[in-house]
């Protein structure tokens, strides 16, 4: 029952979906305190080779290891995004060239190709990599056992950030200020909230997740480094967020389906199912699904009646001549 | 008045923007317990005094005290501490938040400054501020759903659930119908009854007239006088405001009865930007020299109707017909080809285009005829442009001028003078006066009754009933998408009845 394709895929899809769902958390964050980040993806690549750095350099226990190398991307990550931040919310940059700037800054021939290759972390496998946490016994329950108690500990981190960042957002005094700040910061300056601070602290922040995703990449999903190892996964990331309306809950559930996605093809051939030019198809899926969400919802009054915060992408200005 | 410290005393307050000194050693005053107003023309310096007062720009010279306290606000939180609230004209609230919501943004003293937050919490105490002070909202309503006056209301709530001291109000009936501008008149009073401080900026006389227990006229940046209300008169505080007495155009009535309609709408159905219908099945018909004026509280649909009949906005239903030929919808070449000119409510924006020069704004309808094929016709394009610059007696170190740098009143001269090129045989004017000083207006007014003499039909929609009263060869009301027919055209009750939705009794 277990081994059922839909059981294996929901799994695999919690699997994949994971550094999906960090990175679009972060990249939520960022947009509902107003900016705009498309160096997700650039974000990623950095988190994902220093975190392998920091596993193939530190020699301590396992655990501490691994503990230090997330820590280590999401450092990563977020260095990347106070460029971001720097750019866009002190210059007031426009915010799409920026993070299409860091992107491709730091991508597959840029900063983390020359860090991974400099470091000399390509083809060598992971010392150590993140594995299921709970106990076989409870790995082997059917259907829920795969799917829920056979997951790494990022799994389970993961869930408790939706959890964390839901609250925040909707029931917090900072969640209703960075909320305003991302609707409409002249209101929010007027009522003596820092537009710049929480704006600087949420694409900050949204730069640690995107960090960590790449480095749940690395020592989790593909414990190794090769060159461009995210694949497109950060503009998975950010279409996620629109197609999750801006909320947190329904990041998860996008991140599952398309991380479930993402493993279709290698089920499919595993099982010797054939439709098609089946690889092609199942691995353009995902992409291909990204662009037909960012098509749906680009234009201004799909984003505005979807929830996109208001005064996404707009740089403030206070009217002080 | 108490003899007693002032609540708000501002004392030589000096402004300099680049260009311009819009407060010049500017004094003021206002006692606890007063209805206070200040009046001026646009650009006369009131606004700027009240973002001094309100932390939202730093005085260059001058003081503030509040109650014989010296006070230096860094940012409006500062003032919102020290009990100064002001009611801007574009309102600094939160779409997406509710009433609620809103109220515990900028609370740092109650329930919204614990790190958990119950927005519900404070619903019961809103509701109790709005029964007290006849401000009725449903605090769980979100913003967007609620009217201009009703989120008026909301911005004045917050200023009581923040206990301020000093409320300061920035053209507030602007958004108003006659009607609800009494009720807000009422709510002022009571909360200057219990020893809070009211500032009313505004510059229509009789609304000073009617509210205030003193004023302040401001002229030029500079204080002119400070009278008690009751002393003054409606003249008297206008020449004040003006410097000289008041020349108003007046309109004189014309026989239009052998005149056939140039303009003719049927059921015209029209939506807004947010996609819901805003323009709700409008037939009207304006002939040859005729000045059909528009009135309405803003966002009834008059811009969307404007938009329409421009052929900016494609309608949904019924037909636009000019001398009997009907138009294609939402084709802003065909109408201006049928002899429909627009005079758009937001200049800068959409009425001309800020960062080219005024001699290719002037061009904006016309490149097609006058260019060389694809080529441009500049030298040509500076000659027309200097032409008008002298016929229409336009303000401009010249052609090559970028039309950001224009003043509103030049700004209106230029997108009148390129509208009014060609046989103009509908002209739609929005607002066309909005925000320009008087004697801007007076030539604005001057060049739609030159057109209405031409034989143009003349759509004004405006919000200014004074304009309204002044130009009219009829007038109709616009609310929430549908136009009425004012009767007795002198009547303002009747007028204010309509743009309140209601159907004044028949007799």
């Amino acid at each position: 029952m277990n081994n059922s394709l839909l059981v294996v895929l929901v799994a695999s899809g919690v699997t994949y979906g994971t550094p999906l769902l960090f990175a679009a958390l972060g990249e939520l964050l960022a947009e509902r305190s107003g900016v705009l980040n498309l160096g997700v993806e650039g974000m990623m690549l950095v988190g994902a080779v220093m975190g392998f750095w920091t596993v193939e350099r530190v020699h301590a226990n396992a655990g501490l290891t691994l503990a230090l190398a997330i820590v280590v991307g999401a450092v990563a990550g977020t260095a990347m995004a106070a460029i971001h931040a720097f750019l866009v919310v002190t210059l007031r940059a426009n915010q799409i060239v920026s993070g299409l700037a860091l992107t491709i800054f730091a991508g597959a021939v840029g900063l983390s190709s020359y860090l991974g290759n400099n470091l000399n972390l390509a083809d060598i496998p992971a010392t150590h990599s993140f594995h299921a946490l709970l106990p076989k016994g409870m790995q082997n329950l059917p259907v829920v056992g795969p799917i829920l108690f056979g997951q790494n500990i990022l799994v389970y981190v993961s869930w408790l950030c939706v959890i964390a960042v839901g609250l925040y957002l909707s029931r917090t005094r900072p969640g209703l200020n960075v909320r305003a700040v991302g609707e409409s910061p002249a209101a929010a300056d007027t009522m003596g909230i820092n537009v710049t601070a929480y704006r600087y602290a949420h694409t900050l922040v949204g730069g640690a997740f995107a960090g960590v995703a790449g480095a749940s990449i690395t020592l989790a999903i593909t414990p190794q480094w090769v060159d461009g190892i995210t694949g497109g996964a950060g503009w998975i990331a950010i279409a996620l967020v629109i197609f999750s309306f801006w909320r947190p809950e329904l990041c998860l559930v996008g991140a599952y389906f398309f991380g479930a996605l993402q493993s279709l093809a290698p089920q499919l051939q595993a099982r010797n199912i054939s439709l098609g030019p089946t690889v092609l198809w199942t691995n353009s899926l995902p992409y291909v699904m990204t662009i037909v969400v960012l098509v749906v919802v680009s234009s201004g009054t799909a984003r505005r009646r979807l929830g996109a915060p208001s005064a996404l992408g707009v740089p403030y200005v206070r009217e002080e001549h | 008045m108490s003899a007693a410290v002032p609540a708000v005393s501002m004392r030589g307050i000096t402004k300099r923007f680049p260009g311009v000194v819009a407060n010049d050693r500017v004094d003021f005053e206002a006692a606890a317990g007063e209805v206070h107003a200040l009046l001026g023309e646009n650009g006369a310096g009131k606004t700027t005094l009240s973002h001094i007062l309100t932390g939202l720009y730093h005085a260059d010279e001058g003081r503030i005290l509040l109650s014989g306290e010296p006070v230096a606000f860094q940012s409006p939180r500062d003032a919102i501490d020290a009990g100064v609230c002001m009611v801007h004209q574009h309102f600094r609230l939160v779409e997406r938040f509710t009433v609620a919501e809103n109220l515990v943004l900028g609370d740092r003293r109650g329930a919204g400054r614990r790190f958990r937050i119950d927005p519900r919490a404070v619903e019961s105490q809103v509701r109790e501020l709005g029964q007290r002070y006849h401000l009725p909202v449903d605090p769980h309503a979100h913003i967007w759903q609620l009217s201009v006056g009703e989120q008026q209301r909301v911005e004045i709530l917050n200023a009581l659930y923040q206990d301020a001291r000093v409320l300061i109000l920035d053209e507030p009936t602007a958004v108003l119908t006659p009607e609800e501008s009494e009720t807000l008149f009422t709510t002022l009073r009571e909360i200057a009854a219990e020893g809070r401080t009211v500032v009313f900026i505004s510059h229509k006389l009789h609304e000073v007239k009617a509210v205030s227990d003193r004023v302040t006229v401001l002229r030029a940046g500079k204080v002119v006088a400070t009278v008690p209300t009751a002393d003054a008169t409606p003249q008297s505080l206008a020449s004040l405001m003006i410097g000289h007495d008041v020349e108003t155009v007046q309109r004189t009535a014309r026989d239009l009865d052998g005149e056939g309609a140039v303009l003719e709408m049927s059921d015209v159905w029209a939506d807004g930007d947010r996609g819901a219908p805003a323009v709700k099945g409008v037939s009207l018909a304006v002939r040859a020299g005729e000045i059909v004026a528009v009135a309405g509280v803003a966002g009834n649909g008059q811009r969307e109707l404007a938009e329409t009949i421009a052929g900016v906005r494609p309608s949904t239903k019924g037909a636009i017909r000019v001398d009997g030929r009907l138009l294609k919808r939402g084709d802003v070449r065909a109408a201006f080809d049928a002899g429909i000119r627009y005079v758009p409510e937001d200049r800068l924006g959409t009425g001309v285009s800020p960062s080219l020069s005024l001699a290719m704004n002037l061009e904006l309808r016309s490149y097609r005829e006058s260019s060389f094929g694809p080529l441009l016709r500049l030298r040509r394009m500076r000659a027309n442009a200097e032409k008008a610059i002298e016929e229409f007696n336009i303000r401009a170190p010249g052609p090559d001028v970028q039309a950001a740098n224009l003043s509103g009143g030049n700004l209106q001269k230029v997108v009148i003078a390129r509208e009014f090129a060609g046989e103009m045989k509908v002209l739609v004017a929005a607002s066309p006066t909005r925000g320009l000083d008087v004697s801007a207006v007076a030539t604005v007014h001057s060049y739609l009754l030159q057109a209405a003499g031409r034989g143009t039909a003349v759509v004004l929609l405006s919000e200014d009933l004074d304009e309204i009263l002044a130009l009219n060869d009829r007038i109709v009301v616009m609310y929430e998408g549908r136009l009425s027919e004012v009767r007795n055209r002198d009547s303002i009750e009747e007028i204010g009845l309509r743009m309140a939705g209601e159907e004044p009794d028949s007799g």
